[in-house]
C-alpha cells in the first residue's frame, strides 16, 4: 500500500485516535414512547405522535434505557452519576421531527471508565470519557429516478448510547481491537445486539497526528458514521496518511468534519470548524433529571453476566486453553455460548475447542454465516467428538460428518449410520485388504524391510485409502506388522 | 328582578349543575342556549376560531341520556365549555391561532380534554389566542382580533383572550386556557372574570402545544371562584404521559371554599404598587387589602427582591424554549408549507417565514440568540441562575406569608392597536404575572373593581406550590364580601 519511503516517513509520526461509538440498545420499546424498536417493518409503521414529535406531545423516559446505560457503564468500569439530565441538541434536518435530538450534554449517566484491550505489545488500557443516552433519528431515502426524498421514521426514537473514548488509541489495529472488545461487552451484557449491517453499532473517528516525541496533540479531524470495523480501519489508515502528507508538504491540518466514502476509499471534507453547527444545547424542560440511587446501581451490578475478559481468563485456567484460543472463543458471546454448551456435554475440551477454532469458524467465514445461523445445536458437536473419541469413526471421517451436519442439520450418529461411515474393525475384512496392499506394493515392502520406517506409513495410508478412510488404523497397523514380520 | 329573564348562558357552572341534576333544564337546551349566544355575539367578540355545533349537540344528547338513565353525574356534567386553541382535540383542528397550523387536526386528545370528556362537559369549540400564546392582547392571531365584552374597542388581553372574552361574554360557561407568563390571569383581569394558573406540575401538559415548557400550565377561566374550584378538581392530577406532572394527591378544592380569612398573612410587594402602575388599579388593590383586613387577615407591604429582573429573565427563558419548541414546524410533515421553494433550506426558510407571524418570529430570533454558543453564558445561563434566586426569594417570602397579593396587570384593557407598535412596553406589563411562572407558583386573578371607563380590574393572589386551597379560600372570601363578580358586561356593537 505504501512505498518504503512512505513507511519511513510514517514512522516519524504518532497517530492519535479517539472514538465516539453509537450503539443501539436492545430494549423492546423506544426511548420516549412505547413504539417497538424492531428492525425492518414497512416505512413509518413503527411510530406514533410522540416519536414523530407532533405538537403537544411529550417524551417519557424509558427506565430500561437508563438501566442498560448503567449496565454498559459498569461493564466498562465507569463511575455512575447519581444525578444526570437530558438536554436538547437543536438542528434542522427532515429525519429529526422535533428539530432537536434529546441527548445528554454536560451531565452524562456514566463517566471515567476504561476497557483493556490486547495489542501486539500486550495489554493496553483505553480510557472511556463518558457514556450518555440519546435518541436515534429517522432515515432519508433518496430516489434518483423521481428526484425526490422520502423519510422513514421507524428508527426515530430508538435508544442509543454514545461511548466516547479518551484519545488513547494509537493505530487502526488498536481501534479495531477496542471496537471488538466494546462489541463483545455490549453483546455479553445484552445492552446491544451490535448488528453492524442494521446500523446498530456505528463509530465516529477523531484523528490527529504528531511527530513522535511531541507532547501536544495535533489538529484533529472527525470522520462520521463508519458502520463496519473494516471501514474504521481503512478510514484511519487513509486519514492518517492524508494528514502526514499535508504536514510533510509543509501544510497544516484543518479542524473539520470529514465524510468517509467506503466506495472510493477516501474521506471528503464536509464542514470546517467555522461552519460547524451551533447545537444550542439546553436542558430538556419536558423531562425531569435522571436520579440513579446506589441501591439500583447495586441491583444492576448483580445482574451483570460474566464479561468477556473474565471468561477468557477462566477458559485459560479451567480448560487450559492457550490465550489466543481463549480470546477467539470469547470475542463473540454467541460463539462462546456455543463452546460452553458443547463443552458441558463433552469430556474432550481441547477437541471441542479445536473443532470450533478450525472447521467451524472456517465454514462460517466461507458461507458468510453468523454463529446464530449454525443449523445444529452445540450438543451435536460434543457428540461428534465422542464418536471420534470412542472409535466409532475416524477423525478423517469426522470432518466429512461435520460437513454433512452443516448441510443438513442432522445428528452425527444419524449421518454416520445413513452414510455407512462406521470404522471397519472386522479383522477378516481388513486382513484381506492389507494382503492386497502388500501384494501391490513390493517396492515399499522391500524398503520397509530395509529399515525405511517411512514406507510403513505409506502402506498404512494405502490401506486407509482402500477402505475410504473407514478402516480402523490400529488394527491395520497391527495386521501390517504381523504380516511383514 | 322579577320579570327580568335570566338567560342560561349567564349562569355559572355550579348554578347550572344544580339545575341539570334537579332536571330543571336539559343539557340540550343549555347547549343550544350557548350556541345561539355564540351565533348572536361572536361576530362581535370573535372569541372562537372553531365552533363545534353538531358535535356539541350530539354530545349534549348523549350526556342527557346518561343523566336520564340515572348514570353517574359529575359536577360538571352537561356544562358547555370551550378550549383555547392550543389544547389538542382529536379530530378537531387545533391551530394555535397560527397560519402554520391553520389546518392541523391532531389524532390525539390532550389529557385535560380526556378529563373534560370524562366529566361529561360539552365542548363548544376552540378559542382565539395570540399565535402560539405569544402576546398579551390576542392581536397576534392569524385569524382574527377578539374584542373585550366590556368595550369592544378594546382588547380582551392575552394570550388567552378568546377564553376570557367567551366566558365574560356568555359564549361559554367556562374555558380552559394556558398560562406561560400570565396568559390566563391577565385576560381574566381584563375581562372581569376569575382565572387561575395552577402550580407547575399540577395539571398535565400532554396535548398542550408547547410555547415554553418549563413555565406553562393549563388552567380554568371561570365566572366565579366556586367554578374555578370545580374545574380545578377536574383537571389536576398526575399523568404518566407528562414527566413534569407531580404525583401527589390533590385535595377536593371545593372544600377550600370557606368564607374566612381570619389570621391569614398576606404580603403586598412594595415594588408592585410603588411605580409603573395605573392609579385606579393601585387604588382598587389597596382597597382590596382593606377588605381583607376588615375580614381579619393581616396585610402588610414588604420588599420582594429581584422584581426588576423578572421580565428579562422570563423573556430570555421563554423565548429560548420557544425557539426550540417551534423548530418542528418546518413544513415537512404537517402544517404550512410554502408553495414554491428550491431545495431543503429554501423550503424551511420560506415555510417558516410565511407560516409564522411577526411576534413569533421576534421571539424565535431572541431565543435562538440567547442560546447561541457565544451568548449562552451571558443570557440563557444568567437567566437560569436568576430563576433559581427568584425561586429562593419566594420560598423565603412564603416562610412569612400565606399569600402574596398585588395587581394582575398595571393597567386595564388597552384599546385595539394601542400597543402593537411597542412590543417592549407590552412585555414590561407582564411584570406581575411572570414571577409565578418563573417560580412555578399558583396564581389567581379575581375581579376587584372597575376603572373610570367601566373596565374591570383584577386582583392577583399568588400562593405556595400546591397550596391552591389557600388561594381559593382567600379569593372566595373576597368574592363573598364584594359584588364585582356579579356585574356582567352587555355585549353590543
Amino acid at each position: 500500500m505504501f512505498s518504503y519511503l512512505g513507511v519511513v516517513i510514517r514512522m516519524k509520526y504518532e497517530i492519535i485516535i479517539g472514538l465516539e461509538i453509537h450503539a443501539e440498545l436492545s430494549t423492546k420499546s423506544k426511548i420516549f414512547c412505547s413504539c417497538t424498536t424492531e428492525f425492518g417493518g414497512e416505512a413509518n409503521t413503527h411510530c406514533c405522535p410522540i416519536c414523530l414529535g407532533m405538537p403537544g406531545t411529550l417524551p417519557v423516559l424509558n427506565r430500561k434505557v437508563v438501566e442498560y446505560a448503567v449496565k454498559a457503564g459498569l461493564a466498562m468500569n465507569c463511575k455512575i452519576e447519581e444525578f444526570s439530565k437530558l438536554d436538547r441538541k437543536n438542528y434542522f434536518y427532515p429525519d429529526l421531527p422535533k428539530a432537536y435530538q434529546i441527548s445528554q450534554y454536560n451531565l452524562p449517566i456514566c463517566r471515567d471508565g476504561y476497557v483493556d484491550i490486547d495489542t501486539g505489545s500486550g495489554r493496553k488500557r483505553i480510557g472511556i470519557t463518558r457514556i450518555h443516552i440519546e435518541e436515534d433519528a429517522g432515515k432519508l431515502i433518496h430516489d434518483d429516478e423521481s428526484m425526490s426524498s422520502f423519510i422513514d421514521y421507524n428508527r426515530c426514537g430508538v435508544p442509543l448510547i454514545e461511548i466516547v473514548t479518551e484519545p488513547d488509541l494509537r493505530s487502526s489495529e488498536e481501534a479495531k481491537a477496542f471496537l471488538e472488545s466494546i462489541k463483545a461487552i455490549l453483546q455479553y451484557t445484552g445492552v446491544s445486539d451490535c448488528k453492524m449491517q442494521e446500523g446498530s453499532l456505528r463509530a465516529d473517528v477523531n484523528l490527529s497526528i504528531r511527530p513522535v516525541g511531541q507532547k501536544e496533540f495535533g489538529v484533529r479531524t472527525e470522520m462520521k458514521n463508519l458502520n463496519s470495523f473494516r471501514s474504521v480501519v481503512r478510514a484511519i489508515e487513509w486519514e492518517a496518511q492524508r494528514q502526514i502528507e499535508v504536514i510533510e508538504s509543509g501544510g497544516s491540518v484543518i479542524q473539520e468534519t470529514r465524510r468517509w466514502d467506503d466506495n472510493t476509499g477516501m474521506s471528503y471534507s464536509m464542514r470546517s470548524k467555522e461552519e460547524a453547527n451551533d447545537y444550542r444545547y439546553f436542558p430538556e424542560p419536558d423531562l425531569v433529571p435522571v436520579i440513579i440511587d446506589g441501591k439500583w446501581i447495586e441491583e444492576i451490578k448483580k445482574s451483570l453476566p460474566e464479561l468477556p475478559d473474565v471468561r477468557k481468563k477462566r477458559y485459560m485456567s479451567d480448560y487450559g486453553l492457550p490465550e489466543y484460543d481463549a480470546w477467539i472463543l470469547t470475542r463473540s458471546k454467541a460463539l462462546s455460548d456455543f463452546f460452553e454448551t458443547a463443552v458441558s456435554k463433552s469430556k474432550n475440551v481441547k477437541a471441542v475447542s479445536n473443532w470450533i477454532m478450525g472447521d467451524l469458524l472456517r465454514i462460517l467465514k466461507e458461507k458468510e454465516m453468523e454463529v446464530e445461523d449454525i443449523p445444529f445445536p452445540a450438543e451435536y458437536l460434543a457428540r461428534l467428538v465422542d464418536l471420534i473419541d470412542n472409535g466409532t469413526i475416524s477423525s478423517t471421517i469426522g470432518k466429512a460428518v461435520f460437513q454433512k451436519m452443516f448441510a443438513t442439520g442432522k445428528e452425527p450418529e444419524v449421518i454416520v449410520k445413513e452414510e455407512g461411515m462406521e470404522v471397519i474393525s472386522d479383522e477378516t475384512e481388513l486382513n484381506h485388504i492389507v494382503r492386497k496392499i502388500i501384494m501391490n506394493n513390493p517396492q515399499s515392502v522391500a524398503d520397509y524391510k530395509n529399515g525405511k520406517q517411512k514406507a510403513f506409513g505409506f502402506l498404512v495410508g494405502q490401506a486407509m485409502k482402500e477402505t475410504k478412510g473407514k478402516g480402523n488404523p490400529k488394527i491395520i497397523n497391527k495386521l501390517l506388522k504381523d504380516l511383514l514380520g | 328582578m322579577g320579570d327580568i329573564r335570566v338567560e342560561l348562558y349567564e349562569l355559572t357552572a355550579h348554578e347550572l349543575g344544580n339545575l341539570i341534576r334537579r332536571r330543571k333544564i336539559s343539557v340540550i337546551e343549555l347547549t343550544k342556549s350557548l350556541l345561539d349566544r355564540i351565533s348572536n355575539t361572536d361576530c362581535i367578540l370573535g372569541s372562537y376560531i372553531s365552533v363545534c355545533e353538531e358535535e356539541a349537540i350530539e354530545r349534549a344528547k348523549q350526556i342527557q341520556l346518561k343523566i336520564d338513565s340515572g348514570g353517574d353525574c359529575p359536577p360538571l356534567a352537561g356544562i358547555p365549555m370551550a378550549l383555547k386553541d392550543n389544547i389538542c382535540t382529536r379530530g378537531i383542528r387545533t391551530t394555535c391561532a397560527s397560519k402554520m397550523l391553520a389546518d392541523f387536526v391532531p389524532p390525539y386528545n390532550a389529557t385535560v380534554v380526556e378529563k373534560m370528556y370524562s366529566q361529561g362537559t360539552i365542548l363548544l369549540g376552540k378559542l382565539n389566542m395570540d399565535e402560539f400564546g405569544m402576546g398579551s392582547t390576542t392581536e397576534n392571531s392569524f385569524f382574527k382580533k377578539t374584542r373585550n365584552p366590556w368595550d369592544t374597542e378594546r382588547v380582551p388581553g392575552g394570550s388567552s383572550g378568546g377564553p376570557a372574552a367567551a366566558v365574560a361574554g356568555g359564549e361559554a360557561i367556562f374555558a380552559l386556557g394556558s398560562d406561560t407568563g400570565g396568559s390566563i390571569r391577565q385576560p381574566a383581569a381584563f375581562c372581569g372574570i376569575v382565572g387561575m394558573k395552577p402550580t407547575y406540575g399540577a395539571v398535565s401538559r400532554f396535548g398542550l402545544v408547547a410555547f415554553a415548557s418549563s413555565l406553562e400550565q393549563i388552567g380554568p377561566l371561570t365566572k366565579d371562584v366556586t367554578d374555578c374550584a370545580l374545574v380545578l378538581n377536574a383537571i389536576t392530577g398526575y399523568d404518566r404521559m407528562d414527566s413534569t406532572s407531580v404525583d401527589i394527591k390533590h385535595p377536593d378544592y371545593t372544600k377550600a371554599l370557606v368564607n374566612d380569612v381570619k389570621g391569614m398573612k398576606i404580603g403586598i410587594p412594595k415594588e408592585y404598587i410603588d411605580r409603573g402602575i395605573n392609579n385606579e388599579v393601585k387604588k382598587a388593590i389597596l382597597n382590596a387589602a382593606e377588605v381583607f383586613k376588615k375580614l381579619g387577615a393581616e396585610c402588610e407591604e414588604f420588599s420582594l427582591p429581584l422584581t426588576e429582573y423578572m421580565v428579562p429573565v422570563y423573556y430570555l427563558i421563554s423565548s429560548a424554549e420557544a425557539s426550540s419548541n417551534l423548530a418542528r414546524y418546518d413544513g415537512i410533515r404537517y402544517g404550512y408549507r410554502a408553495e414554491k421553494y428550491s431545495g431543503l433550506s429554501d423550503l424551511y426558510i420560506k415555510s417558516r417565514s410565511e407560516g409564522f407571524g411577526a411576534e413569533v418570529k421576534r421571539r424565535i430570533i431572541l431565543g435562538t440568540y440567547a442560546l447561541s454558543a457565544d451568548y449562552y453564558d451571558f443570557f440563557y445561563k444568567k437567566a437560569l441562575q436568576l430563576r433559581t434566586l427568584i425561586y429562593d426569594s419566594f420560598s423565603r417570602t412564603f416562610e412569612k406569608y400565606d399569600l402574596i397579593m398585588g395587581p394582575t396587570s398595571p393597567a386595564t384593557a388597552y384599546k385595539i392597536n394601542e400597543k402593537t407598535d411597542n412590543p417592549l412596553e407590552m412585555y414590561l406589563a407582564d411584570i406581575y404575572t411572570v414571577p409565578a411562572n418563573l417560580a412555578g407558583l399558583p396564581g389567581i386573578a379575581v375581579p376587584c373593581g372597575f376603572d373610570s371607563n367601566g373596565l374591570p380590574i383584577g386582583l392577583q393572589l399568588t400562593g405556595k406550590p400546591f397550596d391552591e386551597s389557600t388561594l381559593l379560600r382567600a379569593a372566595y372570601t373576597f368574592e363573598q364580601n364584594t359584588e364585582y363578580h356579579r356585574i356582567r358586561p352587555k355585549v353590543d356593537r
